[in-house]
């Protein structure tokens, strides 16, 4: 998968949980759920959305890692590679 | 049309969801209204068979008009009166017991607009002026219609319209209740922890957030102090048997709703968190039940993992309370003559002063206290 596919994914998954904010506009180092108003269960619902289109094993000891478009797409670059290379 | 709140004096029928000669049974939705607080669906009070619907779609109804005729089991079309006895686990107030037969109005007609569909005096004089308006002769309708929506031309945009209803609702607290306000610090590193284990052996589906615990514990700690769940109705304080916890949702732009969700007490740790997960999103997709609009016998406001320490609420009338909690916080925390950095969450309470003191409160907000310390009990 390549970044802008990757980015692509992030975004709609942004989209379906803050639809009134527009996501693509977003900074890569801005804390993006203050920047789009994402609530604790909106942001539960988020990750559901990336791991139901990704695959990936999101722990909940990780959620302090994904703060921004950069730090989410990092994580789950890492991810990714991980399963890849795992199977 | 039944009142789904305090603030609500009319609404729009958007559409029917029954056609003449359809069975309902109680809880079933029957129709949909358009409100400040978005499209409520409303749901039959009573069980029978839709004789009439006299409401055309699009059509604005005050609160207490009667928007459909149901026919009970077991009547007979135009048959006698029901008995004059309200529904079952229909509640009347003692002023409408008396005016209703000062008036010879049956409690059975009459739809209740009070907390939980308790008939008030209000309600009973309304039916009485509808009886007169409608004649004698009239059969004697169950008016457990109910009704919605979609303003065929809003004037205004429902965040204006939901900005109005908060606006009315809050001003008249203000204006009628003596809050008086209590907080505590509350150490949640065993909830953290307990909540942290639960959520690693889940599929990220199925985990859980703070504030489901929050939720139970204030179930719980209302079972101790139960002077805090109910409402404050004709100069009485009146608690309620059951703990159904309004949850103030924010909604994406702006304005807020606190649905019911119905016997926390009653409800495991998963079946809160799904409860959840099915009403944040009709909340703010304006897709309420009649039920959830007016059931809550107490608000939580929780600010969740971003909102700031602390928040005092405003009683949300006839509730006598509402609690609130501030974000989980690392905090300097004293314990055996030492300091350390712990999780603390702030929580609130802001009650009625008519109903309880604040021996009551603090009594509560230990308990509160106390079940977060044990959340594998909540």
């Amino acid at each position: 998968m390549t970044d802008s596919e990757l980015t692509a994914v992030i975004v709609k998954g942004l989209r379906r949980v803050a639809p009134e904010a527009d996501a693509s506009q977003l900074a890569p180092t801005v804390p993006l759920r203050e920047a789009l108003d994402i609530d604790s269960f909106d942001f539960l619902n988020f990750l559901v959305g990336l791991h139901a289109a990704l695959g990936v094993e999101i722990p909940e000891s990780d959620y302090g890692q994904l703060t921004t478009l950069d730090s989410l797409r990092a994580y789950l670059r890492a991810r990714l590679t991980r399963t890849s290379s795992s199977t | 049309m039944p009142s789904l709140g305090a603030d609500m004096e009319a609404a729009t029928l958007v559409k029917w969801r029954v056609e003449p000669g359809q069975h309902v049974s109680r809880g079933d939705i029957i129709a949909e209204v358009d409100t400040d607080k978005g499209v409520i669906e409303i749901e039959c009070f009573e069980t029978g068979i839709v004789d009439r619907l006299l409401l055309e779609p699009g059509t604005k109804a005050p609160v207490g008009a009667l928007m459909a005729v149901i026919r009970s089991d077991g009547d007979r079309p135009r048959a006698e009166p029901p008995p004059t006895a309200p529904g079952p686990g229909v509640r009347v107030s003692p002023l409408a017991r008396k005016r209703a037969a000062e008036l010879g109005i049956d409690l059975g007609r009459v739809t209740g607009t009070g907390p939980g569909g308790a008939i008030q005096v209000a309600d009973v004089e309304s039916a009485s002026a509808r009886q007169g308006a409608a004649g004698a002769g009239e059969p004697g309708p169950v008016a457990s219609a109910q009704a919605a929506a979609q303003a065929a031309a809003p004037v205004a945009a429902p965040a204006e319209g939901m900005r109005r209803a908060i606006a009315a609702a809050m001003a008249k607290s203000k204006r009628e209740v003596p809050h008086y306000y209590l907080q505590t610090r509350i150490d949640m590193t065993r909830t953290l922890a307990w909540l942290h284990a639960e959520n690693a052996h889940r599929p990220i589906e199925a985990r859980l957030l703070p504030v489901v615990p929050l939720l139970k514990a204030v179930a719980a700690a209302l079972g101790d102090v139960p002077a805090l769940n109910g409402f404050w109705i004709e100069g009485e304080h009146r608690p309620a048997a059951d703990r159904h916890l309004g949850v103030a949702i924010a909604m994406k732009g702006g304005g807020l709703v606190a649905p019911a969700v119905h016997h926390v007490d009653r409800l495991s740790c998963d079946e809160v968190m799904a409860a959840l997960g099915d009403l944040i999103p009709r909340a703010r997709a304006g897709r309420l039940r009649s039920s959830e609009m007016t059931d809550a016998t107490i608000t939580v406001t929780s600010l969740g993992d971003l909102g700031v320490e602390t928040v005092f609420g405003i009683i949300y009338p006839p509730q006598v309370a509402i609690v609130g909690f501030g974000r989980i916080l690392e905090q300097p925390w004293a314990e055996g003559g030492l300091v350390t950095a712990r999780p603390i969450v702030t929580a609130t309470l802001a009650a009625d002063h008519r109903a309880t003191d604040g021996h009551t409160g603090g009594q509560f907000l230990d308990a509160l206290t106390r079940g977060l310390q044990a959340p594998e009990q909540l």
